[in-house]
């Protein structure tokens, strides 16, 4: 592909002043893609659904920026907010609160009910008052601004007179760092550090059950074979283990149950 | 069809944000519907550029998104430390500063 085919190829990326045919189209499938996971969010219970419902808002509003003519900024969209933010975000929610689902209980009174109630008030008058000021307005569309391809115009503008904003965010964005490295380190004294040997003792000493533990829903106290399946009243049944195993014989220190 | 309508879908979601946020405990969910909150700006930001002809608006979403980034490592690290303290991610349980 030539040069010249490839820049009438980024003109027709440019976004028109008014909505054509198929971006219309496109609006009212994504559009309320979009609303659905922007308020299935806000009902999910459990918080891992409400990141994956977020993903998919951010994913329409990336297509969205594409169609208006940015799509530097529409892929940005994808890689950084979906790509990146979202996936902070789910390792958060797996590290803290995955299981720690919503409270049910109001704090205080009436707190729902007042903010649905304020949320469809603020709605109406927002767009209200979006209405009447963009009726008969007229949309000038990016098609003289893209002429040279959007990245091109967007990296000129960004390095002439954002270009101080642009330094301004490198040391944002290195300040995050180490701000977030500073909340998340713990910080361990010196001689707190056990070593491997008192590790390797504490877990063998009597009264600890060496071995590992059983995996998260086994109500065995063990999941080994030569350990006796349990009776109605607690009392082990020898005859519950294979006979060419010999029925593990553990010391009564060791046999208390694990935690 | 000028791109009105863009506008009134970004108000929606800003809507919808604040709602979250005013409805949900969990901090990390409050978090999340601060986010959906900004892709509404960063929407609005890029419908006005298109409506004005000149990128400048699809900039200044680009510098929404890098506040973001910062602000969303940040505000996960306290989250993570006060979950280490408290052992909770509920933002009611968060009351030590009352009174």
């Amino acid at each position: 592909m030539s040069n010249a085919q490839l820049l009438a190829e980024t003109a027709t990326l440019a976004a028109a002043g008014d909505m054509s045919t198929g971006e219309t189209v496109a609006f009212w499938v994504l559009a309320p893609i979009a609303l659905g996971g922007a308020i299935g969010m806000v009902l999910a219970r459990n918080a891992v659904h409400s990141a994956l419902f977020l993903v998919m808002t951010m994913f329409s509003l990336g297509v969205f920026y594409v169609l208006q003519g940015g799509p530097f900024i529409g892929m940005a969209q994808i890689i950084v907010y979906t790509g990146a933010i979202m996936i902070l975000f789910l390792f958060v929610l797996m590290l803290v609160g995955r299981d720690s689902s919503d409270s049910i209980v109001e704090t205080l009174r009436g707190q729902r009910l007042a903010a649905l109630v304020l949320g469809v008030g603020f709605a109406g008058l927002v767009t209200a008052g979006l209405w009447r000021a963009l009726k008969g307005i007229s949309s000038t569309g990016l098609d003289e601004a893209n002429a040279g391809g959007n990245v091109p115009a967007v990296a000129k503008l960004l390095f002439t007179n954002y270009v101080f904003a642009f330094e301004v965010a490198s040391a944002l964005l290195i300040t995050a760092a180490v701000g977030a490295m500073v909340l998340a380190h713990i910080e361990r004294q010196k001689g707190e550090r056990r070593s491997q040997r008192q590790r390797s003792q504490t877990r063998f000493a009597p009264g600890n059950y060496p071995a590992p533990k059983p995996g998260p829903g086994v109500f065995a106290t063990s999941h080994s074979v030569a350990t006796p399946a349990l009776l109605p009243d607690g009392r082990p049944a020898v005859e519950s283990v294979p006979r060419p195993i010999e029925p593990r014989e553990l010391p009564p220190g060791t046999i208390t149950p694990k935690g | 069809m000028t791109p009105t309508y863009y506008l009134l879908l970004a108000a929606a979601l800003f809507t919808i944000g604040a709602v979250g946020v005013l409805i949900r405990r969990n901090a990390i969910v409050v978090f999340m519907c601060v986010e959906l909150m900004l892709n509404a700006a960063n929407l609005t930001l890029v419908t006005f550029a298109r409506m004005n002809g000149s990128v400048d608006g699809q900039i200044m979403a680009f510098f929404v998104m890098v506040v973001a980034a910062a602000e969303v490592v940040v505000g996960l690290a306290i989250i993570m430390s006060i979950f280490r303290t408290r052992r909770s991610a509920s933002i009611d349980d968060s009351n030590l500063l009352k009174y």
